[in-house]
């Protein structure tokens, strides 16, 4: 104790040289302009899709600037195919999304509040879907629907395709969900049991409006993940087409401006998702 | 039911576990111990397959024919994973550090790209580096450029956009790290007379710096000579004028979790990838996901393809399970949340 009481000075008492402070302001400045450059790339490519949602194409590819139009704008299910597969799209999120959520908060709750034999396993059991290649979930369920080879399962269609999507969603929503658990406060239970309340009463009334917002959360994300899936949709879809199994197939032959003016319309709702549910949340507190 | 649930202590969290976990065994795991049995049999899709054990040749044959594929996708990803691990690093850290208020937009602009079509993004990378482009045109500005110079279907386009597509996947799970950081052990650091780290920076710059840019430069398939000692210079400088000791000591070991985490969740869906393969590349780029999917959806050669996954799947979880036995699965489970 004396010792560190005999130094009279650290350096950080005492004022910065000149050249601290100029280092320290460069330092400063390239970080944050290599950050602001490092988002621009990020975004470049979406700026591209929007960009060329407005482009007037000469043949039927939509690879090269022509000149400015907003007649796709204007028709955007105007192309055989497009509108079915958006729906499709639309209504395999929802529904994948709605089932995940459901069993992954259920698994989620499971995890953070009991202590069970097995429990380690269960974790490895969540964590490797997320470990995978997806290629290969979709190359391993590909052969176990052919081998059943009988409906719902074969041929593939509407039903696998739910099947695949629910299977990778519910690792995703356990692991959000958690998150929001893992700093609950579990004194507002206690209270709700001490004044009476069941545990179904006490769930419903004090937990899940609790970790509704992680549950949102997991269920955006559930949604984001299922209407953008490309590889494991492509190994369980057969001849059914979901929006991004359509930009794929008429990628040889050439993509309507429509697709580019949907991935707009996609990314737009989802920027605005994620900002009135953050405005929300931050209202909230 | 209140006195039946404690009574049965058990009954809630098998109840609660069962729907979920069940789902995962028979649509995940059951359908890989089926890949396994389908990668021993023989036969074809018209004709039905036959299981023996003695079609192990689907292996070898296998491994025979594509273990050059093999390597290049290991070295593809792997090459993608150390780019991504460099953008990614100062970025997080300019978040993490220098971000203030504006925190929360920047990381909503990192992951913002996820929101619109991942086949989408790639096209327009085949926009942006195809021969018309304007990124071509100025490069070609350069002197010594080749005339004949271009990016598209070349293993560059192929491992930058693989590189673009997983950089959110390492920015976030960095930026988690670094922003646990104790910013008073920095201070603490400089306060023990931690300054610039000038011969130290300049040598490991000059050893990293070298070192990386040797592995990509054989990835890319350059002169590989040259691009190490373009990244040992590189290297030097940056060590030489950037790098303080209490980075070195403080902020860099404490945030080599996040980047590992990110290298795992980067080099991961990159060795399984074939889109950016397919679509940025030329026959002589392909990947082993290339294969697979081309087995099963074109060729229905079921067998050779299930044993070309298989390996494939055998690979990564090695991987996986040395990582998780060394760091645990909290900080990818805990970075996964936060996507």
């Amino acid at each position: 104790m004396a010792a560190a009481t005999s130094v009279p000075t650290a350096p950080s008492g005492s004022q910065p040289t000149a050249r601290q402070v100029a280092t320290r302001f460069v330092d400063t400045w390239l970080l944050i302009v290599y950050a602001l450059l490092a988002v621009v790339y990020l975004l470049t490519p979406v700026a591209l899709i929007i960009l060329f949602s407005f482009n007037d194409p000469a043949g039927r590819s939509n690879f090269t600037w022509q000149g400015f139009t907003l007649k796709y704008w204007l028709n955007p299910f105007g192309v055989n195919g497009l509108p079915e597969a958006v729906g499709l799209s639309l209504v395999i999120a929802f529904l994948s999304t709605t089932v995940a959520t459901a069993l992954g908060t259920l698994v989620a709750i499971a995890l953070e509040r009991y202590r069970f034999k097995g429990r380690g396993a269960v974790n490895s059991l969540i964590f490797l879907p997320m470990a995978t290649p997806e290629i290969i979930m979709g190359a391993s369920l590909l052969p176990l629907f052919v081998s059943i080879g009988a409906p719902p399962f074969f041929p593939l269609n509407f039903a696998t395709i739910l099947i695949a999507h629910i299977m990778f969603n519910i690792s995703f929503v356990v692991v959000t969900v958690r998150a929001r658990l893992a700093g609950f406060p579990r004194h507002l239970e206690e209270a709700a049991a001490d004044l009476y309340a069941n545990e179904w009463q006490t769930f419903w009334r004090v937990t899940f409006p609790l970790i509704l917002p992680g549950v949102i959360a997991a269920a955006l994300l559930a949604f984001s993940l299922s209407i953008d899936d490309f590889v494991i949709t492509n190994f369980s879809a057969g001849k059914t087409q979901t929006f991004p199994m359509y930009i794929y197939a008429k990628y040889r032959i050439g993509i309507p401006v429509q697709v580019n003016v949907i991935g707009t319309v996609i990314f737009l709702v989802a920027v605005g998702a994620v900002v009135l549910t953050t405005v929300s949340g931050r209202r909230r507190r | 039911m209140g006195t039946l649930l404690k009574r049965h202590r058990w009954i809630a969290p098998v109840a609660l576990l069962t729907p979920g976990i069940l789902w995962l065994l028979v649509f995940y795991l059951y359908p890989a111990v089926q890949m396994f049995q389908s990668s021993l049999w023989s036969g074809s899709l018209e004709k039905g397959f036959e299981f023996s054990f003695s079609n192990y040749t689907n292996y070898t044959e296998g491994l025979a024919e594509y273990a050059p594929i093999y390597l290049r996708s290991i070295m593809y990803a792997g090459a993608a994973t150390v780019l991504t691990a460099l953008f990614a690093y100062p970025l997080a850290y300019t978040i993490a550090f220098k971000g203030g208020r504006y925190k929360n937009l920047l990381l909503f602009l990192v992951v913002a790209p996820f929101f619109t079509s991942f086949l989408l993004r790639t096209i327009s990378w085949k926009i942006l580096l195809g021969d018309e482009s304007p990124i071509l045109q100025v490069i070609h500005l350069v002197p010594f450029v080749p005339e004949d110079f271009r990016l598209l279907a070349t293993p560059i386009a192929v491992i930058s956009g693989i590189t673009y597509g997983f950089l959110p996947f390492m920015t976030l799970p960095v930026y988690v790290a670094l922003e646990k950081v104790d910013i008073r052990l920095v201070e603490a650091a400089r306060d023990l007379y931690a300054g610039p780290w000038r011969p130290g920076g300049a040598i490991a710059g000059f050893i990293v710096g070298g070192g990386l840019a040797t592995v990509l430069g054989i990835a890319f398939g350059w002169e590989w000579l040259l691009t190490g000692i373009a990244g040992a210079i590189a290297g030097t400088a940056i060590g030489w004028l950037f790098i303080s000791e209490s980075f070195i000591r403080v902020t860099l070991p404490l945030s080599l979790p996040g980047v590992f985490a990110g290298s795992l969740l980067t080099f991961i869906p990159a060795i399984g990838d074939y889109v950016n393969a397919e679509m940025l590349g030329n026959p002589d780029t392909m990947m082993i996901g290339n294969v697979i999917q081309n087995k099963f959806l074109t060729q229905n050669d079921y067998p050779a393809a299930a044993a070309l996954s298989f390996m494939l799947m055998a690979g990564v979880l090695v991987v996986v399970a040395i990582y998780a036995r060394i760091l645990g699965t909290e900080e990818l489970s805990a970075s996964a949340g936060r996507l």
